[in-house]
């Protein structure tokens, strides 16, 4: 008789945050998914145990602006076990400002085609 | 600097900034924003985190691209943003006074006035933790703001005292910042932060949260040590032998925001004691002839959208009274505004009086607050007298989330609404 | 504070609270030379900066003891003190407040003791005419003994302007220096030695609060004497929620004065202190209990009171000479070129210039040249104080100084322009809480939440210093522990 994991996950999709318990057998496979409001629920349980996701928000250091971080994010999830990995990388950089809104910090990170990109511009400022 | 503006508003957040682009669509023609900081968007530059313009502009971003889409709008609008310009001192008629470097001391008329300065945190003396005064201990947005906008890490190890959003993501920030967050630490038997913000900051991190626990001793003489914790019942008393000892360098205090209101006291607005900040009517004015209100300075919101959207409707009726002033005409207040008062497990209701004639003739939108969270299926019930005239289902209520109703024109009606003093809404667990 | 390169001087003063610093002033008159130390990184970090605040009449202290002469003559001495430095100090005057009969004999006992002390203007007030005198009292109040001549001081402005005014006159501060033993030729002080190297001297005065036992035992004087410290604790409530007329206390018992109420000079009602005997160091500041018995003893006086109007809290240590009742204040016989004072606790405050003013008696006896300066000034100009300006007043300052355009506490309307003036006036702040103190900014409903990343900025800006050196009040409370980016020792 295969192994029976039960697991218990809160849902992140929305403010309600379903408790969603779900059943594998021995090959990880799941067998059972309830106490979901919406389909939503479903999607994520599926998605969060074989790719578990999320976006990045944080800041990057950066010369020649009114401020010296510059906030910066993923806009899409990226797989949670890169973050750590993302955080080192830009942990290197030192931009330089102008930047514009939106502009691309690091592009297509871990071949992902997930662009990491300003949250907001900043201009230059001369001391 | 104009000898008299049409529009003042005071915070460049996302509810001064959406007054100021609806003040001017609306037929302002002189609209200024005084800022205190040194640069536009009110608190949003130091919320680097994503969750904002999902109902507004239906896209998931960060707080300071969401100030971004504001403050280009006002830029189009032509709209005069101060920077570093603080609001010391306003009086009922108006007179706004404010410090700036370049300008110096200012003293300026508006017709109108919109009230958008937001919030302050509740303080250790507030709740009165005893031990000593060490460095190290500091409101979670004082953090938030070093490390975002400043670049200071204030300390090593933290014990985070508050379950809310902002103590949950500060959590999330300090560990991507190579900080290590030792303990969350809530005193209420529940999250009081949205569930998710539990999974995205502290379950991905191995961060431990501790409910019904509260902190009640800080240790150090120059420098945080630890924190005693305790568990505590429903009243919130500590029970004997449960104490535990968390070493750290640093408590962070995320246990309430308040709306700002010193400027309003000095206005002679009336406030509210169940929200902290004035008292308004569905046209978000207060009882000060002008002065209008919206955001975080009326009642605290947890979603950014919302915000604005009183912005919207405060910068718009801001702007109508003060076209009318220009035209030596007076704008018109209902005599019978109808007060919306709290029943059952209701914390707060925005705004707290409405007019007959907008139930009837424009609608208008409704915020409340849960006083504690119901899990099953709830009616909101509207009530005039023992009549419920109304009532909307929810499949839960939370403190953490306000609930935001559209009423439109004559959704609320029952016979003699014009007599109506009081409207009542309560919330009822449905079996 | 205050540069090293003088060795040599005339007068060494251990202990910057305000005993010491109306000394120092004092001594800065003379044509000696002053040197005024401190262990901790700033002025009055000790029971100068907490305490009641008031200056008391001098009807309870028992008749004949030291404690009852300087009181009565130290209220009279602030006045022209207070004037010439621009300390804020209001003679409000003060109530004992009797609840009940028997209480309100023991009133009689007090003014008759007053009487004995000379202190002016006593009176019992009746029932009815306290009562309109002050409407949020509990009704249940039989009667008050008025004393007129009782006043609310700024404490901490106070030390800070007799420092400033002492430094003006070229006496020399300095801080983070810490008295470690003394240099003694033919059973006569010839120096001090500190961790930042020996200091040559003629005299020593001991004013050293809580550690004035150790400094008198270096000496041999009084080896069976020591300090009992003993916690006060205080609470602060919202100036916009609550506000008293007066200064109350309850009738006084052996323990003390009892739990005050009072309204502080920058307008907030102030309840304290209850009197714990602790171990020092290492005692909690404050404590749960004992704020708690604070409320409950305030209460009684005016039930209004609600926590939830607190809007802050502290303690301040007593330095209690314990069975010791009086102050000790002396030239002692077992060694040459000292002067003791110990003991100081309750009414130490009001005291302080009739303590400075004895203190030159004594020395003058001993045969010292106490000939005034020519250059000797004897005022001290307030900095400016931003949010007590008239609009017009504020434009104009603005004007001279932008820096004053810059508001850095919005609760408490603190400017930049403050901000730097604390830290570059003399006996200037280099702590975090020493620009509190100075500028009261971080006090309000915000408690620093505000302002404290600007002051940083400033602090790191003005002193020069990067800002991880920057502390809360000394080393060992720095307030930012790394840049977020900076990659941290392995």
């Amino acid at each position: 008789m295969a192994n029976n994991f039960k697991k218990k996950l809160i849902c992140i999709r929305c403010p309600r945050g379903c408790e969603i318990q779900t059943s594998l057998d021995g090959h990880g496979a799941i067998t059972s998914i309830t106490g979901h409001f919406c389909k939503l629920g479903d999607d994520y349980i599926r998605s969060e145990l074989t790719d578990p996701r999320r976006i990045v928000t944080t800041t990057v250091r950066v010369k020649n602006g009114p401020h010296p971080l510059l906030p910066v994010w993923t806009t899409k999830p990226i797989p949670r076990d890169k973050i750590f990995e993302l955080i080192k990388l830009l942990g290197e950089i030192e931009l330089e400002a102008p930047v514009s809104f939106n502009q691309i910090i690091l592009e297509d990170i871990f071949k992902l085609g997930i662009d990491v990109r300003a949250s907001k511009s900043m201009a230059k400022v001369s001391y | 600097m104009k000898d008299i503006y049409d529009v003042i508003i005071i915070g460049s957040g996302p509810a001064g900034l959406a007054s100021a682009i609806e003040a001017k669509k609306t037929g302002a023609m002189d609209v200024l924003v005084l800022e205190r900081n040194s640069e536009a968007g009110g608190i949003l530059p130091q919320c680097i985190h994503n969750g904002f313009g999902t109902v507004l502009f239906n896209k998931d971003m960060p707080g300071p691209s969401y100030a971004e889409y504001f403050t280009d709008e006002a830029e189009k609008y032509g709209i005069n943003i101060l920077t570093d310009t603080a609001v010391i001192d306003m009086t009922p008629s108006r007179h706004v006074y404010a410090n700036n470097i370049i300008s110096g001391f200012i003293e300026l008329k508006g017709r109108a006035v919109v009230l958008a300065m937001g919030c302050r945190e509740r303080t250790r003396a507030q709740i009165r933790i005893p031990g000593m005064r060490p460095a190290g201990v500091y409101t979670a947005g004082t953090v938030q703001r070093m490390v975002n906008i400043e670049g200071y890490m204030p300390g090593k190890r933290f014990v985070i005292l508050g379950s809310g959003d902002i103590g949950m993501i500060m959590a999330r920030r300090l560990t991507l910042e190579r900080a290590r967050v030792e303990r969350v630490v809530e005193a209420m038997p529940y999250l009081t932060g949205l569930r998710r913000n539990y999974v995205q900051c502290l379950q991905d991190f191995d961060v431990q949260l501790d409910l019904g626990r509260s902190v009640i001793g800080v240790i150090g003489d120059k420098r945080v040590e630890a924190v005693k914790t305790v568990k505590v019942d429903e009243s919130f008393f500590p029970l004997p032998g449960t104490e535990e000892t968390i070493e750290c360098d640093t408590l962070l205090l995320s246990i309430g925001l308040i709306p700002e209101n010193e400027l309003s006291l000095k206005a002679g607005i009336e406030l509210d004691p169940l929200t902290g900040g004035p008292v308004v009517d569905d046209k978000m004015e207060t009882n000060v002839d002008g002065i209008f209100a919206a955001g975080n300075a009326v009642t605290i919101y947890d979603v950014a959208d919302y915000v604005s959207l009183a912005g919207y409707t405060a910068g718009k009726n801001a702007a109508i009274y003060a076209v009318k002033l220009k035209n030596n005409m007076i704008a018109y207040r209902h005599p019978n505004m109808i007060k919306i008062t709290c029943g059952y497990n209701v914390r707060s209701v925005v705004p707290q009086y409405v007019s007959p004639e907008t139930l009837s003739a424009t609608g208008f939108t409704l915020g409340l607050r849960a006083q504690t969270p119901m899990e099953k299926n709830v009616l909101i019930e509207i009530l005039a007298g023992p009549t419920v005239i109304k009532s909307y289902k929810e499949n839960y209520v939370r403190p953490a989330e306000m609930i935001i109703k559209n009423i439109k024109p004559n959704e609320w009606f029952c016979p003699g609404i014009e007599e109506l003093s009081v409207i009542e809404i309560r919330l009822i667990e449905m079996e | 504070m205050g540069n090293l390169t003088e060795k040599k001087f005339d007068f060494i003063i251990a202990g910057a609270g305000i005993i010491g610093v109306i000394i120092a002033r004092e001594l800065s008159k003379t044509k000696n030379r002053i040197l005024l130390i401190d262990k901790e990184a700033d002025i009055g970090m000790g029971a100068s900066s907490a305490n009641s605040a008031i200056i008391h009449a001098g009807y309870d202290p028992i008749p004949g003891s030291l404690k009852a002469e300087l009181n009565v003559r130290g209220n009279k001495l602030w006045e022209e003190t207070a004037s010439e430095l621009e300390i804020p100090f209001k003679r409000t005057g003060s109530y004992v407040v009797a609840m009940g009969g028997t209480e309100f004999t023991m009133l009689e006992e007090l003014y008759r003791r007053g009487i004995t002390n000379s202190v002016p203007g006593l009176r019992i007030l009746s029932r009815d005419e306290f009562l309109t005198r002050e409407p949020l009292i509990n009704h249940l109040a039989r009667g008050a003994l008025y004393a007129p001549t009782a006043g609310v001081i700024d404490p901490f402005t106070a030390v800070v302007a007799a420092a400033e005014n002492a430094v003006t006159n070229s006496a020399v501060i300095l801080t983070g220096t810490e008295l470690k033993g003394l240099n003694l030729q033919d059973n006569k002080i010839t120096g001090i030695k500190t961790n930042r190297g020996d200091f040559y001297t003629r005299w020593l005065i001991n004013s050293a609060g809580v550690q004035a036992d150790s400094i008198m035992h270096m000496a041999g004087v009084r080896p069976e004497f020591s300090i009992k410290p003993r916690r006060g604790e205080y609470l602060i409530f919202d100036a916009s929620r609550i506000s008293l007329n007066n200064v109350l206390f309850p009738v006084p018992t052996d323990k003390g004065k009892g739990t005050l109420v009072s309204t502080t000079v920058h307008g907030n009602v102030m309840i304290g202190p209850n009197s714990m005997e602790i171990d020092w160091p290492g005692s909690p500041d404050t404590t749960s209990e004992g704020l708690a018995e604070v409320l409950k003893n305030a209460t009684r006086l005016v039930p209004s009171l609600k926590t939830s109007d607190v809007i802050a809290e502290f303690a301040g240590i007593r330095a209690s000479g314990g069975d010791h009742r009086d102050f000790i204040i002396e030239i002692p016989q077992v060694i040459k070129g000292m002067i003791n004072l110990a003991g100081i606790d309750s009414p130490g405050f009001a005291s302080a210039p009739a303590i400075a003013e004895r203190v030159m008696e004594f020395l003058i006896e001993a045969g010292e040249d106490l000939e005034l300066r020519k250059d000797y000034n004897p005022r001290r100009v307030a900095p400016p104080c931003f949010h007590k300006l008239s609009h017009r007043e504020k434009a104009e300052l603005v004007r001279k100084n932008p820096a004053y355009g810059r508001i850095v506490c919005r609760c408490e309307e603190v400017t930049e322009g403050e901000v730097i003036e604390a830290i570059k006036s003399p006996a200037g702040a280099r702590t975090y809480d020493g620009i509190k103190r100075r500028t009261w900014l971080g006090t309000g409903r915000c408690q620093g939440s505000f302002d404290y990343p600007r002051v940083i900025e400033i602090m790191s800006r003005e002193l020069g210093i990067p800002v991880t050196e920057i502390t809360k009040k000394g080393a060992g409370s720095e307030l930012v522990l790394r840049h977020t980016k900076e990659k941290e020792a392995v």
